[in-house]
């Protein structure tokens, strides 16, 4: 009993002054080695009787099983003092900037009008699309705007040297002719939008000779000027993230509708800043109108069975009003300065259900 | 159109306030652009007057006055030639606002004289142009008075814009009726005088036009006058002009211009003793040349009409009179002409001449046919009362154009299309008001349309004519109803992809830009350049003077402005179109960059470097893989068009006919043109020719997915191969030995130079294999390594490096 002792108190001084992984090894092999002790007491007990070998191999056993425990657990304490050191030692400076990398930015006009066909879309509306140059006939004669009509002059148009039935192909003045070509493509009812480039000859502060346009076009047997009202309504309201903003619909003239109206927003300029939705002043924002029966004759569409309405906006102007964007002409400038504080983040995506005050 | 509130207030009985009048003409359609009050402009000016004039001692041009204005006498230095000892002018203090030079007064030496004010021009309180001289008012003002008052320009003037279809709201008249009949006030009627008329014209008319022009001028109507007397016009007529910037002239040419604005009845008065012979109205010849009342020559067509003597072209009709006939003080014996001129052919010769005036503005919209004797009354009886003389019987040829018309209004029509219940009562209530004849009939109304309404050409246009009057704000908003049971998309998928085109490229560190769809046919030529027939006839400038090719010059042109702002880093996407002819098809949506200079920039970590064709591969394959193009199966082969580097281009495509993408560095020669230094690469990525997915539409299962309990197993092989064998060949030629066991080949290593001869170069590929029933042994690994390395041997030449 006394060697077991012995052995235990003489193993148990060693490992808890060894201070390396290796010290300990070697404790670990002078014990429970081939030729260790403990080994070695084992390999003795076959010579003792079998009453006492019962005995004393149960001591040795359990002699056996502590060692083991103090070696696992100062193994275990050497490995964290190991790694304390070790930790220790790897810093690094985390202020030091991050490997190069850029985030890009989407640029405002595609912006807004992914906005405004979120907004219609909920409503309906799909996106109709047409060409950049145009006939005559879809540009102007088909919207009723004849040859001689004073409307024609106001138009400033861009003429190219290609001809179509003897007549001046066109850059397209407004996205309207897009309302002709789906009306003779599609039957009723229709409900589009038309976002799109437009052209005019006209270049100063506030014109750009390329601009965009979104047009909406409505036809169907009972839509009327309430419902015009009520969609654009809604739309300008959706738009500016404002419950209350006043919408105005004053009468006006338009080639194409009949009868037309052109929509204000309810706004202040005093002190020289425009401040949309407050204030006695109005801001016109958009044109619209019940479609002239003509139009949907020209089309070939009964304009006694079937009526709508169709509305038009400037996407630039829209955004400069919601984003206080002051100056069109930067719009097309592509000054690296002027898109990464104007432009969105990619990952903007617009959204009536997305993130609430869109 | 201007005019002032007190003139309208001759046509219409009204209590309404100012305010109320401008709601109002907003809200019937006359957009009310601006108002001006005088008075209040003018209210820190007052009379003075001149006690004293005495030249500046070193001035030459310059005057020191002693005024008086009303308060105390002061000293002003003053240069205008007509400032004069006793004479009363506008005086204003320092301190004072000059609105027409945009100055604050303050004290100041001229010349060494203290100047304490300031005697006003016309043109320094904004009254017109007019600078010659100081204002002189009349003696019998009184010093200190109010400026305003003693010029007579208390009255408030609105400004509203006319829409090109209401040319009857080009005379304030007009404007009047469209304020009654929204209930504003009470429109009076016109008084349309009886004029004596004492003896037969000695000037005899004729409409002299061949029959396919005889709608040119349908009818005339003029009186001969002699005797008169034409002085400056009375102060009430020449206030009433200046006050809505109208200069007065003479009394003559006042009241033609009165009954312009008035009345929108544009008139002209010849000097009837310059007249040779008899009027004849008729297409002028081609080259015939006359002398307009602007003093300009203008050389005339056969598509012009006009107002000649026996001799020549002495006006053109509806647009300009001629000098040689026009009136003077001198002149005795007048011919007034009231006509009708054709809206088409005033506004064809106006544009042809580029000659405007407020008489082309107003017969190119229509004046009221009907109006020509009732006209000529009222102006006749102005002559008669303000130049004195006698007047001749009416003079009338030809006949009033058809104008008269009915439509038939629906009584359901103004709630179907307007939304709103108007009643019988006040339907047929503002229809009368605005001068239609509305008769009931069954299910709806005969209405006659008035003879200065051109605009209302239907049954549409009388139910706006309800609906603007009635108000706008009176129909009741309504909201659209979705017309399909569930939410569809508003977007289709060739608009989704340019959306995620945009969006995978500005996550990629690009800034989108949007520029102008045409350019400068050298910046054209140099991307393959564009047809002849889509070069515009008017560019706003020589350099936009053609539709585009490419979307990469106008990003190469914009990355150069940013360069010169010192930015070394661009990289700048447009997803829009580009033409290479006139029709539809010839349009296309291309999503196009360019990135130049720097690619990495300096930084603690990792190595710098420049922009390469990888950068823009990595582009052009990300936008097809996010749009759901076949990236997987397209095959990127070597070259692209001229503007790119021949051996640092390629092409992505799905066989030799379906190109999705272009991308390499720039050519050299291209970038040198521009102006921009290098290395710049790019992308054009063809979105309209990227096929839709297969499979029916709204199918959103996906196949079954075989997961293999089975590890996969990579092998390693080097391959000396000739310099121009691509590694895609390499990748698929290692691929082919075992299309079943074989799911990937990547490249790991490129090597050049150094050991290897010199057209050959080292390739290194890792091929992993995916087992699908047993575990590989040592054996089958090695059969298939074997495969590979003598397919390679066969089809590329390579040689397993040892």
């Amino acid at each position: 009993m006394d060697t077991i002792n012995n052995l235990k108190s003489e193993l148990g001084g060693k490992i808890a002054n060894a201070d390396s992984m290796d010290d300990l090894e070697q404790i670990r092999i002078s014990a429970l080695g081939k030729k260790g002790q403990i080994t070695a007491l084992m390999k003795n007990l076959s010579a003792l009787d079998p009453e006492k070998r019962k005995a004393a191999g149960k001591e040795l056993n359990i002699l056996k099983q502590v060692i083991s425990s103090l070696l696992d657990s100062k193994k275990n304490d050497l490995e964290n003092i190991s790694l304390e050191s070790r930790l220790a030692e790897e810093n690094i400076d985390i202020t030091l900037p991050i490997r190069p990398e850029e985030i890009g930015t989407i640029h405002p006009i595609s912006q807004t009008t992914d906005e405004l066909i979120s907004i219609f879309g909920e409503m309906g509306f799909v996106v109709a699309e047409g060409p950049s140059i145009e006939e005559d006939w879809y540009n102007f004669t088909a919207l009723n705007i004849p040859v001689d009509h004073p409307a024609r002059q106001e138009h400033d148009t861009f003429y190219i040297n290609a001809k179509k039935d003897d007549q001046r192909m066109v850059l397209r003045t407004h996205t309207s002719p897009v309302q002709i070509r789906t009306m003779q493509s599609q039957k009723p009812p229709i409900r589009i939008i038309v976002p799109g480039r437009t052209y005019r000859c006209d270049h100063d502060a506030t014109h750009s000779p390329m601009f965009h346009q979104i047009e909406g076009l409505v036809i169907d047997k009972t839509t009327h000027m309430g419902h015009l009202k009520g969609c654009l309504i809604e739309a300008c309201r959706t738009f500016f993230g404002m419950d209350e903003l006043p919408v105005r619909f004053r009468p006006s003239y338009f080639p194409f509708t009949e009868p037309s109206a052109e929509v204000d927003i309810g706004c202040s300029f005093k002190g020289g800043t425009l401040k949309i939705g407050e204030g006695q002043d109005w801001l016109e924002v958009l044109g619209s109108g019940m479609v002239n029966p003509n139009v949907l004759e020209n089309c070939g569409i009964d304009s006694n069975e079937y009526q709508g309405f169709a509305f038009g906006m400037g996407i630039e102007r829209m955004a400069m009003l919601k984003y206080g964007i002051p100056d069109l002409r930067t719009f097309y400038e592509s000054d690296l300065r002027w898109l990464k504080h104007y432009g969105f983040q990619p990952l903007d995506i617009p959204s009536l259900v997305g993130r609430a005050g869109l | 159109m201007k005019f002032s509130l007190s003139w309208l207030k001759e046509y219409l009985k009204t209590d309404k306030n100012l305010e109320e009048i401008l709601h109002w003409l907003t809200m019937v359609g006359l957009e009310v652009e601006g108002v001006e009050d005088r008075a209040e402009l003018l209210k820190d000016f007052v009379v003075a007057h001149v006690l004293k004039a005495t030249p500046h001692p070193d001035a030459d041009r310059l005057q020191v006055l002693q005024v008086q204005n009303g308060l105390e006498t002061l000293e002003v230095v003053c240069g205008a030639p007509n400032a004069r000892a006793g004479m009363k002018g506008i005086f204003a203090a320092n301190g004072s606002y000059i609105p027409g030079i945009d100055v604050t007064l303050k004290t100041t030496k001229i010349r060494g004289i203290t100047s304490n004010g300031m005697m006003l021009s016309e043109r320094e309180i904004g009254l017109s142009d007019e600078h010659d001289g100081i204002i002189e008012v009349a003696d019998d003002a009184q010093i200190g008075s109010n400026a305003a008052e003693a010029l007579g320009l208390t009255d408030q003037i609105i400004d509203i814009a006319i829409t090109p279809n209401r040319g009857d709201c080009l005379g304030v008249y007009g404007i009047a009726r469209d304020l009654a009949a929204a209930g504003v006030g009470t429109l009076t009627p016109l008084e349309i005088p009886k004029v004596k008329e004492s003896f037969e014209s000695p000037v005899n008319v004729t409409l002299a036009f061949e029959d396919k022009f005889k709608d040119a001028c349908p009818m005339f109507v003029g009186r001969y006058f002699k005797g008169v007397k034409n002085g400056e016009s009375p102060q009430w007529l020449k206030d009433k002009l200046s006050a809505i910037g109208l200069r007065p002239i003479s009394t003559l040419v006042d009241i033609t211009n009165y009954s312009t604005i008035a009345l929108n009845r544009p008139l002209h008065v010849f000097d009837a003793d310059k007249i040779k012979g008899h009027i004849h109205i008729r297409m002028a010849k081609n080259g015939e040349k006359m002398v307009a009342l602007d003093g300009k020559e203008y050389t005339l067509d056969e598509d012009m009409t006009v107002i000649a003597d026996d001799n020549n072209a002495e006006a053109l009709a509806g647009v300009m009179g001629g000098e040689r006939t026009g009136v003077s003080e001198d002149t005795v014996n007048v011919m007034l002409e009231t006509a009708y001129f054709s809206p088409i052919r005033t506004a064809m010769t106006g544009r042809k001449l580029n000659l405007t005036s407020d008489a082309r503005f107003r017969f190119e919209r229509g004046v009221d046919p009907a109006f020509l004797e009732d006209g000529t009354e009222i102006a006749s009886q102005l002559i008669l009362d303000l130049c004195g003389g006698e007047a001749s019987k009416i003079i009338k040829v030809g006949s009033e154009p058809n104008w008269k018309r009915k439509y038939f209004l629906r009584d359901t029509r103004v709630e179907d299309l307007g939304g709103v219940k108007i009643t019988p009562k006040r339907t047929q209530e503002i229809l009368e008001t605005l001068g239609f004849k509305a008769s009931k009939t069954t299910g709806g109304w005969d209405v006659a349309v008035p003879s200065w309404r051109y605009d209302v050409v239907g049954e549409a246009d009388l139910v706006e004519e309800i609906l603007r009057i009635n108000g706008f704000d009176a129909i009741p908003t309504v909201a659209m109803e979705r017309e399909t049971p569930l939410p569809r998309g508003a977007i289709n998928i060739t608009q989704d992809r340019r959306s995620r085109a945009r969006r995978t490229l500005a996550n990629r560190g690009m800034n989108e830009v949007v520029t102008f769809s045409f350019l400068h046919s050298d910046h054209a030529n140099l991307f393959g350049g564009s047809p002849e027939t889509i070069k515009l006839i008017n560019p706003i400038s020589a350099d936009l003077n053609i539709m585009r090719p490419s979307i990469l010059p106008n990003l190469i042109a914009a990355a150069g402005r940013n360069v010169d702002r010192g930015f070394d880093k661009l990289a700048l996407f447009e997803v829009g179109p580009q033409f290479k002819g006139e029709n539809p098809n010839d349009e296309i949506t291309v999503a196009s960059g360019i990135r130049n200079l720097t690619a990495i920039p300096r930084n603690w970590n990792i190595a710098t470097r420049s922009v390469d064709v990888f950068d823009v591969k990595a582009d052009a394959l990300s936008v097809l893989n996010q749009i759901g193009g076949p990236a997987a199966s397209a095959q990127t082969v070597k070259g692209a068009p001229n503007w790119y580097h021949p051996g640092r281009s390629g092409t992505i495509q799905l066989g030799p006919k379906i190109t999705l993408a272009h991308f390499g560095e720039l050519h050299p020669a291209v970038l040198k043109a521009m102006a921009i230094e290098g290395p710049v690469v790019g992308f054009e990525i063809y979105l309209d020719n990227v096929p839709f997915p297969k499979g029916k539409p709204g199918d959103q299962t996906r196949p079954f997915l075989e997961l293999s309990p089975l590890q996969t197993v990579a092998r390693d092989f080097s391959f000396i191969v000739d310099t121009d064998i691509s590694a895609q060949n390499l990748i698929n030629t290692a691929s082919s030995a075992d299309k079943k066991l074989i799911s990937g080949v990547t490249v790991f290593d490129v090597f050049v130079g150094d050991t290897l001869e010199p057209n050959k170069k080292s390739v290194g590929i890792t091929v992993t294999l995916q087992p699908t029933e047993l575990t590989l042994t040592d054996a089958e690994i090695q059969k298939i390594s074997d495969k590979i390395i003598s397919k390679v041997l066969e089809k590329t030449g390579g040689i397993l490096r040892r």
